[in-house]
This record gives C-alpha cells, sequence and structure tokens, in this order.
C-alpha cells in the first residue's frame, strides 16, 4: 500500500493535473494520521479536515508550479505542512503555544508556506468580490469560468434570448466584479 | 457599449481566438495607446487571478467531495472524541498549573510577610499597658488631691525638666521656692533676669508646706548687701492686695501679677496656706507673694482645678519654721538671716518691682 518515491512522483503529477483518483489515494493514504496529530493537540474533527485540505492545497499549488521536486517522502511532507499549520492557528486562538509533543519540524516548509499564504490571500479577495457581486452576476461569471461553459449553454439557463446578450451581460458582471476585486487588491496590499 | 467592445476585444485577444489581420491591428493599437495597453495587462493579470480561483475552487470541492465519500464509505474515520472533561483538562492543565503555582507563590509571600511584620512585642505591649496603669493610677491620685501644681509643662531632653520661680531670702545666696519643683531634680539651675546661669543645691525640703531652700554654689554669684523686702511672720489679712513676680514664659522673662487674699486657709482648710485669687500660671511656683508694703507674705504653690481662679500660697512662715529646722539639723556656720525690713513702703509698684526684680531667679531643674 505504502508508495515508494516514484509512485509518489507519478502521484503528484496526476495531481496536478487535477486527478481525482489520485487526490482520492493520498487522502485515504495520510488523512488518519494528520487527523491524530489534530486531535492529539487540542484540535476538533472539523479542525483536522481543514488543515489536512489546505495542506493538499499546498501540495496540489506547488506541484502545479512545476518547479517541484520532492526531495523527502511524501508523508513527511505533509505531516510538516500541517504541523506548521496547526501552529499557526494554535497562535492566532490562544496566548501560548502548547509543547506539540512528539512533533518536531522534519522538513523546512515555511517557503511553500509563504507562498500559499500569498495564493489564499488572493484566493479570498477573489471570494470576497464574488460574494459583494451579488446574483445573477456571481453565477453568471462562475458558469462562464468556474464550470467553462459556452455562451449559448449560459444564455438558455440563464433565459438570454442569445448568447451575444448573454455575454454582454457577462462583460458588464465581469466590469463590476474587476471593480471590487481591485478594490480589495489595493487595499491589501496598501 | 464601447467598454463592452474593448472588453470583448481585449479578452478574444488574451485569449487567442482574434483572427490574424485582427490581431495585428490590436497589437498595433496596443503600441500607439499606452491605456489600451495597461488596460490589457490589468486584465491579464485579472484572468489568470480568477483562474487560479477557480483551480483552487474547483480543487478544494473536489477534497470536499473526497472527504465525505470517503467518511461514507468508511475508508477514513473519525475516530470518537475522549470525554469533554479530560479534553478540558488537557487544554488547561498549562493554565491550572500557572494559577496554581501563582496562588500558592502568593499565598507564601504574604505569610512570610506577615511574619515579618507581626509585631513580636506583644509581651512590650503588656508591659507598657501596665505602666499606663501606674500613670493612671497617679494621675488619679493628682486628681483625688485636685491640685494642680504650677510646674512647667515637661520639655525635650535639653530643657529643664521643671521650670519655676525662686526668690533670695539672703542676699548670701539663699533662696525659697516650691518644693514640687525641685522635687526629683537631679541638678537645679537657677537664671536671673539678666539671663546669668547659677548652680543651686537643694538644702531643705518640704513636701507638706511645699517649700524647698536652695543654695548658690556657684562662684560667680555677688552676694546681695540688702534685700528690700523682708518676710512677714504674722499672718496676712483677708482682702490684702497681693503681687507676685514669676518666670511662666519658657523665655525668661519676668511677669508680674497682682491679685488679692481671699481666704486664710488653703485647700481644704489647710493652715499652712492662703487661698488667693491671682491670674498665675505654670512657671509661677515658687514665687514670692508680696503685700502692697513689699513684704513676702506667701509662696505661690498652686491652683485648684475643679474652680477657676482658685490658687493657693505657702505661708511666709512656713520659711521661719523651715530655716529653724535646718538649723537644728545642720552644722553649717553661716546661718541664714532672714531680711527683717522692708524698703519698699510707700514705694509705687514699678520702682517696687524694679528692686524686687533682681532678687526673683527662674528655677530650672534638670
Amino acid at each position: 500500500m505504502k508508495p515508494d518515491s516514484t509512485e509518489e512522483i507519478a502521484l503528484l503529477q496526476r495531481l496536478a493535473k487535477h486527478d481525482r483518483q489520485a487526490t482520492e489515494t493520498i487522502y485515504k493514504l495520510y488523512y488518519n494520521m494528520v487527523q491524530s496529530l489534530i486531535l492529539n493537540n487540542n484540535g476538533s474533527f472539523d479542525d483536522a479536515r481543514d488543515i489536512f485540505q489546505e495542506a493538499l492545497i499546498v501540495l496540489y499549488e506547488k506541484a502545479r508550479s512545476g518547479t517541484f521536486t520532492l526531495n523527502c517522502q511524501l508523508k513527511t511532507y505533509l505531516y510538516s505542512v500541517c504541523r506548521r499549520l496547526w501552529l499557526k492557528k494554535l497562535q492566532q486562538q490562544q496566548h501560548y503555544l502548547p509543547e506539540m509533543n512528539g512533533m518536531e519540524d522534519m522538513v523546512p516548509v515555511e517557503e511553500d508556506l509563504e507562498a500559499h499564504q500569498q495564493r489564499n490571500a488572493e484566493f479570498q479577495m477573489m471570494e470576497k468580490a464574488l460574494l459583494h457581486l451579488g446574483e445573477p452576476c456571481r453565477s453568471l461569471i462562475e458558469a462562464f469560468y468556474l464550470q467553462k461553459r459556452n455562451m449559448t449553454e449560459i444564455a438558455s439557463h440563464f433565459g438570454y434570448t442569445n448568447a451575444d446578450n448573454a455575454k454582454n451581460q457577462k462583460y458588464k458582471c465581469l466590469m463590476r466584479l474587476k471593480k471590487l476585486f481591485f478594490a480589495e487588491y489595493k487595499n491589501n496590499n496598501v | 457599449m464601447e467598454e463592452l467592445k474593448l472588453l470583448d476585444a481585449i479578452e478574444r485577444y488574451l485569449n487567442g481566438e482574434m483572427q490574424p489581420d485582427e490581431k495585428t491591428q490590436f497589437e498595433q493599437r496596443r503600441k500607439d495607446d499606452p491605456e489600451l495597453d495597461h488596460r490589457v495587462v490589468e486584465h491579464a493579470m485579472f484572468l489568470q487571478q480568477m483562474d487560479q480561483y477557480c483551480e483552487g475552487k474547483r480543487f478544494r470541492n473536489t477534497l470536499h467531495d473526497i472527504h465525505h465519500e470517503l467518511l461514507a464509505t468508511g475508508a477514513i474515520k473519525e475516530v470518537p472524541r475522549k470525554a469533554t472533561i479530560i479534553n478540558l483538562w488537557k487544554k488547561y492543565k498549562r493554565v491550572v498549573a500557572v494559577a496554581a503555582s501563582i496562588a500558592g507563590i502568593t499565598a507564601l509571600s504574604i505569610s512570610i510577610i506577615t511574619y515579618y511584620f507581626t509585631p513580636n512585642g506583644n509581651i512590650s505591649e503588656i508591659q507598657k499597658l501596665s505602666q499606663q496603669f501606674k500613670q493612671l493610677e497617679n494621675s488619679q491620685r493628682q486628681t483625688n488631691r485636685e491640685l494642680n501644681n504650677l510646674k512647667e509643662s515637661t520639655k525635650p531632653a535639653a530643657q529643664a525638666k521643671v521650670g519655676g520661680t525662686g526668690f533670695l531670702v539672703d542676699g548670701k545666696g539663699y533662696l525659697v521656692t516650691s518644693a514640687h519643683v525641685v522635687t526629683n531634680a537631679d541638678s537645679v539651675y537657677l537664671q536671673n533676669v539678666k539671663g546669668e546661669y547659677f548652680k543651686a543645691g537643694t538644702i531643705y525640703i518640704n513636701h507638706l508646706s511645699d517649700i524647698a531652700v536652695l543654695k548658690i554654689t556657684d562662684d560667680r554669684f555677688q552676694p546681695v548687701k540688702q534685700l528690700p523686702y523682708s518676710i512677714q511672720k504674722n499672718p496676712a489679712a483677708l482682702g490684702e492686695e497681693i503681687f507676685t513676680l514669676g518666670f511662666p514664659r519658657p523665655s525668661s522673662e519676668i511677669v508680674y501679677n497682682r491679685g488679692y487674699l481671699s481666704a486664710g486657709t488653703g485647700y481644704n482648710g489647710d493652715t499652712l496656706a492662703y487661698q488667693i485669687a491671682i491670674s498665675a500660671n505654670p512657671g509661677n511656683s515658687g514665687g514670692p507673694i508680696f503685700n502692697e508694703d513689699g513684704d513676702v507674705i506667701g509662696i505661690l504653690s498652686g491652683k485648684q482645678i475643679t474652680a477657676e481662679g482658685v490658687f493657693f500660697s505657702s505661708r511666709s512662715k512656713n520659711i521661719f519654721t523651715a530655716l529653724q529646722e535646718i538649723r537644728k539639723d545642720s552644722t553649717m556656720e553661716d546661718r541664714i538671716k532672714l531680711p527683717q525690713t522692708s524698703s519698699l513702703k510707700s514705694l509705687d509698684r514699678t520702682q517696687q518691682i524694679k528692686k524686687i526684680e533682681e532678687c526673683v531667679f527662674m528655677v530650672k531643674s534638670y
């Protein structure tokens, strides 16, 4: 069951391509380890899920960046990332840091986490902008960009008379979204 | 509408959906127009952000699905939680430990402080109390006598313990004062109106008549040849005008007061004393009481607390008695000769005082 390094690399490559099977494999392999780590250190199931998923996102981003080389076991990497993430969360919640028993940093992951932090901030900005956009613009934008549906499909789904109409509407929404996003972006970068 | 067309053009350009000739045209426009160029870059960046967002969103959704799927199939398990109390304990045991140690340290230091600052002199306090009892007793006794001797109040160490007044009865250096002024005195000093100090010794003391006889032992003392006043042997008459000189002030300023003889006996019918009405203060004790002719008729000794303006004076006859007793049990060669005649008769008061004041001394007993 335990994959060796070549298998791991293959797994990561598939993960980068958004292969659901690969993601599921990784999930199955390492979730329980992370869960016990979090639960043993004052965390809940929700915490465990959030931390593990965030760690997988870090892994995903890293795998997609193309420059990725895994110079340790995947398990070690995930464990280190989860540990750092959890410590950070504890720090935000509480005034003191508990000794995390048997939790030495196994590989340095700071750089990856910083990159992730940046992406996460951007992600949240976009999410916030979309939230402020309101309906039906939001659904329209998500249908086009997220679900990658074509204009005719969208037109019929949203009840526009033709694709051009839908397209115009989409551009109107997009302009507003851009305004919201860049306002947020400037705010965060000042 | 222009905006929308422009946006459409930019997006089509970025997505590579433009026809080659349209594309070259657009690129030319972009080169010429920096604002358009800026908008293209901006939109490219935005689309990239959008792309990343969509990627992230999709991946997050996938993860969420997988989580629920795996939970449903039992591939991952949410291990039952430990009991809440244990969790609480685990969560707060550090806090509890810190709190407990702080409490412990506080309690310990408080007890140490209390131990150090508690007066361990309970015993001495009891002694003090007993002393106070004694003092209470003393003052009670004094109250019973209802006599407040006109002593000058106790002063700081360098100052005299008791102050009073005395006057010469023999030019050679013998003085009479009140007994209570020199009682318990280690040493007695006299100060005249000029401010000169003389050491004196007590040679006779009688508490009953409240009379003491002092002798100046200092060589510097110039004997007075003739005292201006005489000592009257006979009892004074009721209603006689009297006056006194004394030193009630700490500044050795001589003070004159006058009054009248109000009763032929002292407190409770004391035949050794007179009752007089005069304004006097502590420090006047031992001062001479003169009648109008300048004869000494008594020695001021005290006042009654329970009545206003009631003073007592030892009779001048007691001086004679005292001298007799001195003669009886001493081998002193030079006898004390009391002045027999007064040179103050028919002088006015200011002149009388001028003559007398040299013979009146401030008595300081230490």
